[in-house]
């Protein structure tokens, strides 16, 4: 686990006094279930993620944490309940699911950079033939969050030439590129070197304040007590626990939840 | 165990013998006289064996007449002709076949191993039992069985099983019609090359200006529009007119077909465009289906065929339309039909204005042979088939390796950023794949070109046919004639490494 | 509405089967067949493909065939299939060629030799490898070559040009790949080698005899090898051919080891050398016991290619599995429609279940291999 230089991030005041209108839920799972096959991953989810919330998830190995992030921009498709995405419900049509892919980022674990194209050339890929941006307006916004990630430098470089830490920072601002609503970040930093996580985190944080609507599965504690406005622990393709950081880590309830923090925290 | 070798040359006076650098120069002195000694042995054997049958070395018997028949040249040949250009046609026969060959396995080899990696069972499994079957029985095998066991037990030329088109196919092989061009033609062939390079231009100047400006240009977009129409009205022509094949209400009066295709490809122009094109993708489905389905199934109810292809008509019609009315409007679309019609319609246009002719030469079968018609020799169609068939199984499995080998990480990545299929193929995964599939595909080329002298054992008269086996028969030049058929594939191979090389020295530097 | 912030679960959700329709095998129908239209329609083409190709075949090698012990008057009946009969009939000539029929239990004994020393060899459980190893490579072959030529012990002297069918493809198969073994080490050692002499020599020899195609290589050898010799001498025919399968497959073979050199860790070297191990032992000792283990698959792989590619001997006149089958199709005893075709597909039966047999063996090592380096 890294430190997290001290920020100030503006958390949100509770949603509990918030009145919710439709516009401000970015996201809602009711009731949802998915299998692989026989293997029941994700049991009756509920989650409700409201703009601008910041929400971490955290659990063992193969408790469905990526599961369910996947499940958000269809990556996987569910069996059981609803999974609505900016308004959208997604079901098995193509259209919505294209709708919501172009408003929701993600991040993955092992950055998935297309290694045939030039940094620069990943960030504008989408942007060109998604959103049909010109180029030359694409080129412009995808070194403007170049030099929000901090490596304008590198845009004519292949992905391969680039340390882990850049690379992910590149796939942090190439899904930024698309300007989503909703970023998802599915372990950003657990594949790095420890010395690059902090230097992705800072990215993360930058992007947190503001405003962006962000979930990230993530085991750096330290980035959720910072950023979260919630933290959310799964276990067994369930949510055992959520509550707000401060609660969540220094009075867990669940048995589950105190064994894996205790492992964690060592 | 006693360690020998020194730690290094500096110790002092350690034995010559343990000095590495001492040892490698006595290593290659050695090896290097055994390899002379054995090569002059050798010379000084064939001399003594060429001696004693009083043969004499040299190449100056190409320039000598040959005195043989060769049964299929590209040039005119006769026993007259001289034994390098034995060499010559054999050399162009190799070459025809290898063409022939690698066009023909690749698109096969790309299909299969396309449908290997379908999440479709059926198809995934049939591809998969053809490889298997396939690469693992020799390939001379299979070209005697394609040539003995079926191009040989052909009827007889005058019982010829006569194809579609003209083509007949007997014991000597394929008749197919011989194109007559007269001399306006040429205008039309330049046109077909000068309308291809136009369409490309096009598609690449618009797809330049999709990614500059954000979109196709206004000229292409409403052209391609038009180009739809023209599209979709010969299509549906062609349909409707075959449609009375089956339909007897319709061939009495062939206008209808005209009217309601016409009506299709004005109704593509308005918003009804999916619901026309679906009626379209309805008929010309169940035309081809019903032909197919009563050629290939002659026992069943006609009736029943009809009623199998207008099932799957319907499927395709709706297809069709759940294609269309999820398509973005023609605006955001590659312009594919105006491309076609720019490639096929200027072309057709010449032909017509200059009013150049082509005219065929049908074989016809007379009395006890063909007149007129090119003979194609079963030789050739046989190895043809065989080469395709059997390299296509291996080009498959280099094409299923290359797609594999991209990581599935590539297409989440690239869902996850929106883009559809078309775009994730073309843009992310087919680029990936390519740059691994080429260097063995290469090497595919170079074996069905080197396998391409089997047809020697079915009597195609390639390289190794007419000159290993012929011109070294009659003129005894073994080393000379053997020299020269390696010096040939030897080339190819590294011309084939040459190109390895470049490509994979590009690709590393794009990506270092 | 409002929105409760923490919460506990109370009572773990159990585990159930997924709803219907999401499982079962009409799902997986649904799933693999008929996921889309486009799929529907595939698997509909697909199906009617089958309908048209499979029931012909069938019809061919099982429902119209005449089976072991039909005549070939039943073979020549309009609408026959497959003369099963024909090949029970010449079943000894495609498997022993002209080999004497009294003396059958000669190669039957090398076939039953081999058989036994080569399944414990494939098997990597199977103790005493060492000793299997050089029994099979290199006892064996003398022992085969003595039982089959005969000519000691009082056994009668059959000469090459008897020896035929499936035992001459095997033997070439086997001698190819046992004598190119070694020599393809050689080469790859000498490939990787720092000497330039040695390099460029194995470089050339490696490279010409990939250009060219097999069939060249198998003239060269039958019409030059005689020149080579001094004058006077003979080589026998099936020799020629061997001697032409071995260079040509010990060139692909070197290519096979070099990957599996190439594929070591350069610590491994490094580790012979600082040991003070000699070139000789340092390879013996450390680089080809971890390369060869390796390459076992890519072996089997040129293994396969050269079992293929013996059949271009029959080109050079030499009765193998191919020329047999081919040869007796024009016997016309049993002269029918099917006769050739007969031959073919039970020819390509056997060249299948072998090569088909090899390659899994291959892709088996090949996967135990992956798992056992990275425990
Ligand atoms: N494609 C798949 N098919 C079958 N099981 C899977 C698949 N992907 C993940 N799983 C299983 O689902 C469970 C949850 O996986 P995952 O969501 O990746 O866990 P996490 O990200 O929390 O570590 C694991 O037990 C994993 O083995
Ligand atoms: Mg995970």
């Amino acid at each position: 686990m890294s430190q997290v230089s001290e920020s100030t991030v503006e958390r949100a005041t509770g949603t509990s006094q918030m009145t919710v209108s439709d516009t401000d839920v970015a996201i809602d799972v009711i009731g949802m279930h998915k299998w692989y096959g026989d293997f029941h991953v994700l049991r009756d989810i509920n989650l409700r993620v409201m703009r601008g919330e910041r929400i971490v998830i955290a659990g063992p190995s193969g408790s469905g944490k990526s599961t369910l992030i996947r499940c958000v921009n269809r990556l996987e498709e569910h069996q059981e309940g609803q999974i609505i995405v900016n308004g959208t419900e997604l079901t098995a049509d193509l259209k919505r699911i294209d709708e919501v892919r172009r408003e929701v980022g993600m991040v993955f674990q092992h950055f998935n950079l297309f290694p045939h194209l030039t940094i620069l050339q990943n960030l504008t890929l989408a942007p060109i033939w998604v959103r049909g941006i010109p180029k030359a307006e694409a080129e412009a916004t995808a070194m403007h969050y170049l030099e929000r990630v901090k490596i304008p430098e590198q845009a004519n470089k292949f992905p391969g030439q680039l340390s882990g830490g850049q690379q992910q920072r590149v796939a942090i601002a190439r899904s930024l590129c698309m300007q989503p609503k909703i970023m998802l970040f599915d372990e950003p930093t657990s594949a790095l070197d420890p010395e690059m996580v902090k230097e992705v985190l800072e990215v993360m944080i930058n992007l947190a304040e503001d405003g962006m609507t962000m979930i990230c599965v993530t085991h750096e504690m330290g980035f959720a007590r910072q950023v979260a406005n919630r933290v959310i622990f799964m276990d067994q393709g369930q949510i055992i626990e959520q509550n707000d950081p401060e609660a969540f880590f220094s009075a867990p309830q669940h048995e589950r939840t105190k064994l894996f923090l205790s492992q964690i925290l060592h | 165990m006693a360690v020998q070798d020194n730690i290094g040359g500096s110790a002092p006076r350690t034995s010559l013998l343990n000095d590495p650098v001492f040892r490698g120069i006595l290593y290659q002195i050695i090896v290097g006289g055994l390899v002379v000694a054995f090569f002059y042995w050798i010379i000084v054997n064939t001399a003594q064996n060429l001696a004693a049958q009083n043969k004499t070395t040299g190449f100056d018997f190409l320039f000598r007449t040959a005195g043989f028949d060769i049964s299929f040249t590209l040039f005119p040949w006769s026993r007259t002709s001289f034994y390098w250009q034995a060499f010559l046609a054999g050399l162009l026969n190799t070459l025809l076949v290898a063409v022939i060959g690698i066009f023909f396995a690749t698109l096969l080899g790309f299909t299969l191993g396309i449908a290997r990696l379908s999440s479709n069972w059926l198809i995934a499994r049939v591809a998969t039992v053809y490889i298997e079957t396939i690469r693992n029985i020799p390939l001379l095998l299979q070209l005697f069985f394609w040539y003995f066991a079926v191009l040989k037990a052909m009827p007889a030329v005058r019982n010829s099983f006569e194809l579609p088109l003209d083509v007949f196919i007997n014991q000597r092989g394929l008749m197919v019609p011989r194109p007559l061009p007269d001399g306006e033609f040429i205008w039309v062939l330049l046109a077909i090359a000068a309308s291809v390079i136009a369409a490309i231009a096009v598609g690449i100047w618009a797809t330049r200006e999709r990614t500059a400006t954000g979109r196709y240009p206004a000229l292409v977009v409403q052209a391609a529009k038009i180009a739809d129409a023209v599209v979709t009205f010969l299509v549906a022509a062609l349909a409707f007119s075959l449609l009375s094949q089956f339909v007897p209400a319709l061939a009495s009066s062939p206008a209808i077909a005209w009217i309601a295709a016409l009506v299709a490809a004005v109704a593509s122009l308005t918003r009804f465009a999916p619901y026309s094109r679906a009626v379209v993708a309805f008929a010309i489905t169940f035309v081809i289906l019903a032909a197919l389905l009563r050629a290939m199934f002659a026992a069943w109810p006609p009736f029943a065929i009809d009623l199998g292809a207008a099932v799957a008509g319907l499927v395709m019609g709706w297809i069709s339309l759940e294609g269309t009315l999820r398509r973005p409007p023609s605006e955001g679309r590659f312009p594919l039909a105006l491309l076609i019609l720019i490639a096929v319609g200027i072309p057709a246009l010449v032909y017509v204005v200059t009013g150049a002719q082509l005219a065929f030469e049908l074989p016809v079968l007379e009395r006890f042979n063909f007149r007129g018609g090119v003979q194609l020799p079963p030789e050739l169609v046989a190895l043809v088939f065989g080469l395709t068939i059997y390299t296509a199984a291996f080009i498959a499995e280099n094409v299923r390796g290359g797609i594999r080998s991209v990581n599935k990480g590539q297409t989440e990545a690239a869902q996850s950023l929106g883009l559809k299929e078309g775009d994730r193929l073309r843009l992310v995964i087919v680029p990936q794949a390519m740059r691994v599939i080429v260097p063995p595909l290469t090497s595919q080329y170079l074996n069905l070109t080197k396998n391409s002298s089997l047809g020697a054992a079915i009597g195609y008269p390639e390289l190794v046919n007419v000159f290993t086996g012929t011109t070294l028969n009659q003129t005894g030049k073994a080393i000379e004639v053997i020299a020269l058929t390696m010096a040939v594939y030897l080339t190819f191979s590294l011309l084939t490494s040459a190109f390895m090389n470049w490509y994979n020295g590009r690709v590393a530097m794009v990506e270092r | 509405m409002t929105m409760e912030h923490a919460y506990v679960r109370d009572s773990m959700v159990d585990a159930r089967q997924p709803p219907r329709g999401t499982d079962g095998p009409i799902a997986w129908l649904r799933r693999s067949l008929f996921a889309s239209p486009s799929d529907t329609l595939l698997t509909i083409l697909g199906m009617l493909f089958l309908l048209w190709a499979v029931p012909p075949i069938y019809n061919f090698l099982i429902g119209h065939a005449v089976m072991p012990g039909g005549t070939v008057k039943e073979c020549r009946a309009e609408g026959a299939g497959a003369c099963w009969a024909y090949i029970y009939a010449r079943f000894n000539f495609f498997i022993y060629g002209f080999y004497p029929i009294d003396q059958y239990w000669r190669p039957n004994i090398v076939f039953a030799l081999g058989a036994a020393l080569i399944v414990p060899l494939l098997m990597p459980s199977a103790p005493f490898k060492r000793i299997n190893a050089v029994l099979f490579f290199v006892v064996f072959p003398i022992i085969a070559f003595y039982l089959l030529n005969g000519g000691v012990f009082g056994m009668r002297y059959v000469p090459t040009e008897q020896w035929g069918g499936l035992l001459v493809t095997l033997i070439i198969s086997l001698v190819g790949i046992i004598c190119s073994i070694p020599i393809g080490i050689l080469l790859a050692l000498g490939r990787q080698s720092q000497l330039p002499i040695i390099k460029t020599l194995s470089v050339m020899f490696i490279e010409l005899w990939r250009a060219v195609p097999l069939i060249t290589v198998l003239f060269m050898a039958s019409i030059m090898l005689p020149l080579f010799m001094p004058t006077g001498t003979t080589v026998d025919k099936l020799l020629r051919a061997l001697v032409g399968v071995t260079l040509f497959s010990s060139a692909y073979l070197a290519e096979t080891v070099r990957g599996g050199l190439q594929a070591l860790p350069r610590g491994q070297y490094e580790a012979g050398a600082s040991l003070g191990l000699g070139y000789w032992k340092r390879t013996y000792f450390i680089i080809l016991p971890q390369a060869l283990k390796h390459v076992i698959p890519g072996i089997v792989n040129n293994f396969i290619a050269l079992f293929k590619d013996t059949s271009l001997v029959s080109i050079v006149g030499i009765f193998d599995l191919l020329n047999t089958v081919q040869s007796a199709s024009s016997d016309i005893n049993w002269s029918s429609p099917t006769q050739a075709v007969t031959g073919y597909v039970f020819a390509a039966a056997v060249f299948w279940v072998f090569c088909f047999a090899m390659s899994r063996y291959s892709l088996w090592m090949e996967r135990r291999l992956d798992t056992g380096h990275k425990r």
